[in-house]
């Protein structure tokens, strides 16, 4: 689950970690007024968006308007602001279609000596998190490992320990702070990775840390998500959701215990478990064609789940195909058909619908579809399958 | 003669009176008393304030010690909800447990990190979790695979997925190639057995010939069991990676299926596979013919 960076500030500053002054606004007067209240000489306006790269992202409707904007004045402050605020923010992250930006966060103007990278998250080899720093502040952190591997530093921790002090003064040394400023980050680093831990995150990320001309070490940005299957536990985290960040199609699938990702292709899948549904899009891809969406139904496939699954499937425009497949294990094939079928009637279909099954009374299963007086294909096997879901699209 | 199962294998359930604990701990008897019609393989559950009483023939008992002293099991299936799973992972390690397969789907990365850590000093084996089990075919199973899909034989696989490695097994099938021991590692980024803690139990393996290795996107496991593999394996590998066509940073199922920052991805587990001769298909339909033409 993802937050916004004004979120995750507020968070911070709970923890004890060093964040700039900031407020939030909604309209473009208050965008005005929260440059006054700060009363500094500059301030910066930015976009509040679950999606990175804002700052040379973008706005649809104002190609020149950036999605995060220094300002010097109140009145700088509400013009930038009228032209954010309800408008289409486009970056690197958000894919083409962009995302509409309905709230901004002013903060206060700094005088920055120095910019780094932090990041913690969870190395898997290890089993454990890892603290990630570089001196490459503001850079893509990914490009710093790809181009310049030697400037990453990273130091696992223990989840119950924490991060020690001389950890946190290893990596200042390292990336040559001042003693002043080490002893800033000897305070910062643990509070980092011990938030990290209490909040069960799945990645916390500041690009940039900053160091402030009077060597204070403070988080310039706030990208933090949180553990989906640990929300559960943290009441208060999870009304931090922001579901028009989220896809309604995703959302809704989530709901009736589905998991579903929208992609860019016009051949539905519904299949049972995540590795053979993965590997139904690799299958429709490996033939020509090109899935619309990721879709595990799990393990029981109930005629609701299937209902459901399909109509989300057919909500999506661009599918002109439908594949199903199914490994019938525990749950026999022609319990499955029954539940297709039923599906099927109520759902009206309106593409082609291929289903490949095999397991456990397959051979009755297929007697079933081909009686049912549907307008279905029955595939042999998974390349069969996938070459008929193809050929559908052109018939 | 396989691995991880084997005729001294004794299983209890924790969670047994769940809804799933019991379905699956009656799928598993009713395999293991066709494979071992003499042999009692499962023999309890537990549920924690439910013990003494008896659940379809199944006695429940308080906690795992107790299981094990009345029962002499050396087994843990797991399918306790995942708030209170980590507990119960580390219950039956205390308790003695040598095998602990845990199914359960959904516990938080902070609490497997925990569990990792606290089993460091413990002998137990951990499999999983958010994994289909183990199975060795003819002689018992221990999870939620159908029995009768597999064949026993000589080719050990080792899976991310688990419908997946159902199809892999059918596939092999097919093509005249039983298997030893199936065994699912589990889709979650951190996990109990690793891919190369079972290359290692298979090479040793004198009945398995073959090792078919299921992989997915995300993380580098793959890429390290490559390398294992290099150095280590001499017996013919063949194997299929998930997720070719996943988009980057969405989750695909499973919580361990994501490419983040650009690694992570099939390309990168296909390629580190084939460089140490591991016959890799495109297709999840080749993964049996893939097996065949690894063992020449």
């Amino acid at each position: 689950m993802k937050i916004h960076e004004y979120q995750a500030k507020n968070l911070f500053r709970e923890a004890g970690i060093a964040v700039p002054q900031g407020i939030v606004v909604r309209t473009a007067d208050q965008a005005a007024d929260a440059f006054t209240e700060l009363g500094g000489d500059v301030a910066v306006v930015k976009s509040q968006i679950h999606a990175g790269g804002r700052g040379k992202g973008r706005f649809k409707e104002h190609p020149d308007q950036p999605g995060v904007v220094l300002v010097r004045s109140a009145e700088e402050a509400r013009e930038n602001a009228e032209r954010m605020l309800g408008s289409t923010l486009v970056t690197v992250q958000t894919g083409q279609q962009g995302k509409q930006v309905g709230t901004l966060f002013v903060e206060q103007g700094l005088k920055i000596a120095r910019e780094l990278y932090l990041g913690i998250v969870v190395d898997r080899s290890i089993g454990g998190p890892v603290l990630i720093m570089s001196s490459e502040g503001g850079m893509e952190i990914e490009k710093v490992a790809q181009e310049t591997p030697e400037k990453i530093l990273s130091e696992p921790f223990d989840v119950a320990l924490g991060l020690f002090p001389y950890q946190a003064r290893k990596l200042a040394w390292a990336l040559g702070l001042n003693p002043r400023a080490v002893r800033s980050a000897e305070k910062l680093l643990p509070q980092l990775c011990r938030f990290f831990v209490d909040h069960d995150c799945s990645m916390t990320e500041i690009n940039p840390l900053v160091l402030t001309e009077d060597d204070q070490l403070l988080a310039l940005d706030a990208k933090v998500s949180f553990d989906d299957n640990a929300v559960y536990r943290h009441p208060e985290l999870a009304e931090l959701r922001d579901l028009s960040e989220e896809d309604p199609a995703e959302l809704r699938a989530a709901e009736a215990g589905l998991s579903y990702v929208s992609l860019d292709g016009n051949i539905g899948c519904l299949v049972n478990g995540a590795g053979l549904a993965m590997s139904t899009m690799d299958l429709i891809k490996l033939h020509g064609g090109e899935p619309a969406n990721f879709l595990d139904v799990g393990g029981g496939a109930s005629v609701d789940q299937v209902t459901e699954a399909f109509r989300i499937i057919l909500g999506d425009d661009a599918v002109r195909a439908v594949l199903v497949n199914i490994f019938g294990g525990i749950m026999r094939c022609d319990v499955i058909v029954e539940a297709l079928l039923e599906a099927f009637d109520k759902v009206g279909f309106h593409v082609p619908l291929v289903v490949r099954l095999e397991g456990t009374n397959v051979d009755q299963a297929r007697q079933m579809l081909q009686e049912s007086g549907r307008d279905i294909v029955a595939a042999d096997d998974l390349t069969d399958a996938a070459r008929k879901v193809v050929a559908a699209l052109s018939a | 003669m396989s691995i991880l199962v084997t005729p001294h294998t004794k299983v209890i359930c924790q969670g047994i009176t769940g809804r799933s604990g019991l379905f699956h701990s009656q799928k598993c008897r009713e395999y293991a008393q066709e494979c071992q019609p003499d042999a009692d393989v499962f023999v309890g559950g537990v549920t924690p304030g439910k013990g003494g009483t008896e659940i379809d023939g199944f006695p429940v008992f308080n906690s795992v010690g107790e299981a094990r002293e009345k029962t002499g099991a050396n087994t843990s299936m797991v399918f306790v909800p995942p708030p209170f799973c980590a507990d119960a992972i580390l219950e039956a390690a205390d308790a003695g447990m040598e095998l602990i397969v845990a199914i359960t789907e959904g516990i938080p990365v902070m609490d497997m990190i925990r569990v990792r850590a606290a089993m460091a000093r413990s002998s137990a084996r951990l499999i999983g979790p958010n994994c289909p089990g183990i199975i060795t075919p003819g002689v018992a199973k221990i999870g939620i695979m159908p029995g009768y899909i597999h064949t026993p034989g000589r080719i050990g696989i080792i899976s991310k997925s688990g419908t997946l490695t159902y199809e892999a097994a059918w596939q092999l099938g097919r093509v005249g190639l039983g298997q030893s021991t199936a065994v699912g590692i589990g889709g979650d980024p951190i996990a109990g057995t690793s891919f190369i803690d079972l290359l290692e139990l298979f090479e040793k393996d004198p009945d398995t010939d073959g090792i078919l290795l299921i992989g997915e996107i995300g993380g580098t496991a793959e890429q390290e069991a490559a390398e294992y593999i290099r150095s280590h394996v001499t017996k013919p590998v063949a194997g299929f990676i998930a997720g070719r066509t996943a988009p980057p940073g969405k989750r695909m199922g499973h919580a361990g299926a994501i490419i983040s920052g650009g690694g992570g991805t099939a390309a990168e587990k296909i390629e580190a596979l084939r460089a140490v001769g591991a016959v890799i298909s495109d297709s999840p339909a080749g993964m049996g013919e893939a097996m065949k033409e690894a063992l020449g």
